[in-house]
């Protein structure tokens, strides 16, 4: 756990994402976007987290078997962890590209899997790690500073 | 800051029902001794509550007829959505005719100036390039909203006055010019079909002026049906683009030609801000977002109901000129105030003291039993969560907790009443010797019947 100066544990939020649950997807990102606003973060450093968190937690919806949308927050900064279970990406380089896609047709028709996800995430983010290993699932783990 | 409000509460009305606070899209209602209570930082006088309330105790607090004595020469701004409520029942002119039977001087038509806005909306569109979608400020309702609930949108509000704005600043200076009085002589009079519009008139952003006063509609609704027969005409300036306004989609369809959404309903609104917060509805060029059902015929001070006047409107507008006839020039009464957040949902002015209070706070929901009842007065299990952490509630406000807490305490005394002095014989050991009599004998009687058949056998 990460610690602040005073020794104040850091704020940690954990919400389940389910695999093609479109009706709750986003509410994770959501509620994070409230907890950042009665902070009292900056305005342009939650509307940051919000298109990141929101990003994250949809490619577990279209992507993955299922996993957990985390946020770990510090005066310093918030850290968003998006862990999956899924197919993983076997080219992370190329996912990174905008409009590259593996979301299925059916994914499209429904408005999602523009291939923009990543790249948005990228935008986003001060940091920006993805690991990922093929048969076993995706971590997304996304830090915006506060400044 | 002090905020005015024209959402206030009648208190001899208010039974202290748990109605209005799980409507209100900011939770600024609380429900403490028994009457609902409005946090004024919070409210942005929607007129949810208005319209829930069973018992008719949220009112909206406007200007009376009588104020118009206070000017020389006055002016009614009917909101286009104003004609809605007598369409159908008499012609337009003869229902503008009607604001002068009720002692106004002149009538500048809100539908007038809203097609100047839509112009200068449309050319201000062709040349913006900043994030989008651009939202309407036209609904004080949703402006507030976002200053309270999306801070990060406010950057995304038109920067251009609304119709009711343009239109007192027009009027004032038709006024001036056609009877030579002083500006401040002349009143100009918003027709009213919702409390918001009284609140943005009573405290216009940057202090730049609107309308002098806010008649709410319902207050002249019977005044007038009761003069519509013998009003005298009054003629019409504006086309069926501006009375559009009055009911949603109808400013999107008097700018026209680009990809324009509009959304009414306030949860429906909080829906579409969310998702724009979060990045979707880019390829959006404008959003016409309106907090009442239907728009502003769905007003909370309206009487008709709304999808009813909605059709009313239309019909009426179906008989006038589609564009603007010889539209003046706005000039700079489009000139708007930026609009700044409000920042009254935040736990706490220092962010690391606001960080441990929203610890707190999560820890403090993870403790309640989520039904969102409302019975401890505020809107939610979070809710009252947060109002914990500000110290304006205790845990035992929640009727679950308590009698949790009761249970403990019962199983407690119950304890308690077991223990004895070291003196006294323990009153199991008594009641044992008793029993023990008592058990002996039926010991006695249990197998003597079970030897029994044994001994038949």
């Amino acid at each position: 756990m990460v610690a602040l100066k005073d020794n104040t544990p850091a704020l940690e939020l954990a919400f389940p994402v389910r695999a093609r649950d479109f009706l709750a997807g986003g509410d994770g990102a959501a509620r994070i976007r409230q907890v950042l606003q009665q902070v009292g973060f900056q305005p342009a450093i939650i509307r940051r987290v919000a298109i990141a968190a929101y990003e994250a937690e949809m490619n577990i919806v279209i992507h993955s078997f299922g996993g957990e949308l985390k946020a770990c927050i510090t005066p310093e900064a918030i850290t968003i962890t998006a862990l999956d279970t899924g197919p993983g990406i076997p080219d992370i380089d190329l996912a990174m590209q905008e409009g590259y896609s593996t979301a299925s047709r059916e994914i499209q028709e429904m408005g999602f899997g523009a291939g923009m996800g990543l790249p948005n995430i990228r935008r986003c983010a001060d940091e920006l790690e993805i690991t990922s290993t093929m048969g076993e699932g995706t971590r997304v783990k996304i830090v915006i500073y506060n400044r | 800051m002090e905020y005015f409000h024209s959402v206030r509460l009648d208190e001899d009305k208010c039974k202290g029902c748990t109605n209005c606070i799980k409507r209100c899209p900011t939770e600024a209602i609380r429900v403490r001794e028994g009457k609902a209570r409005i946090i004024q930082e919070r409210c942005i006088d929607c007129g949810e509550c208005i319209r829930i309330c069973p018992n008719h105790a949220k009112i909206a607090v406007g200007d009376s007829l009588e104020t118009l004595s206070l000017y020389r020469y006055r002016i009614a701004l009917p909101a286009p959505a104003f004609v809605s409520q007598f369409a159908g029942q008499a012609d337009l002119e003869r229902i503008l005719g009607s604001l002068i039977a009720l002692g106004f001087d002149a009538v500048f038509e809100v539908a007038l100036a809203a097609e100047m806005v839509a112009r200068a909306t449309r050319r201000y569109l062709d040349n913006y390039h900043g994030k989008r979608p651009l939202i309407s400020p036209a609904c004080p309702a949703v402006v507030g909203l976002i200053q309270v609930r999306f801070p990060s949108l406010v950057e995304q509000l038109l920067p251009l006055a609304t119709p009711m704005d343009v239109a007192a600043r027009l009027a004032r200076e038709e006024g001036a010019k056609a009877t030579g009085l002083p500006r401040e002589a002349i009143g100009t009079f918003f027709i009213s079909p919702c409390p918001a519009k009284i609140t943005a008139a009573r405290q216009p952003p940057g202090g730049l002026a609107g309308p002098d006063g806010v008649i709410p509609l319902a207050a002249i609704y019977g005044d007038i049906l009761k003069c519509l027969a013998t009003a005298p005409v009054y003629p019409s300036r504006a086309g069926a683009g501006g009375y559009g306004w009055g009911h949603s989609g109808g400013e999107n369809a008097s700018i026209g030609g680009r990809r324009l959404l509009e959304v009414d309903g306030i949860h429906h609104v909080i829906e579409v801000l969310t998702r724009i917060e979060a990045g979707d509805f880019q390829d959006i060029d404008y959003i016409e977002a309106q907090a009442c059902p239907a728009g502003c015929v769905g007003g909370a001070l309206m009487v008709r109901n709304p999808y009813l006047a909605r059709l009313e409107l239309r019909q009426l507008a179906c008989g006038l000129p589609a564009g603007p006839r010889a539209l003046p020039d706005a000039g700079d009464s489009l000139v708007a105030a930026p609009f700044r957040p409000r920042p009254v949902l935040q736990l706490d002015a220092d962010l690391v003291t606001a960080l441990e209070k929203m610890r707190r706070l999560e820890a403090t929901q993870a403790l309640l039993p989520g039904l969102d009842c409302g019975s401890c007065g505020s809107p939610s299990c979070r809710a009252l969560a947060e109002d914990i952490v500000r110290g304006e509630a205790q845990d035992t406000d929640c009727v679950f907790v308590l009698r949790d807490r009761v249970r403990v305490l019962a199983e407690e005394v119950v304890e308690l009443a077991r223990k004895l002095p070291p003196s006294m014989a323990q009153p199991e050991r008594r009641g044992g010797n008793e029993t023990a009599g008592n058990s002996g004998a039926l010991e006695f009687a249990g197998p003597g019947r079970r030897e029994g058949p044994g001994q038949r056998s």
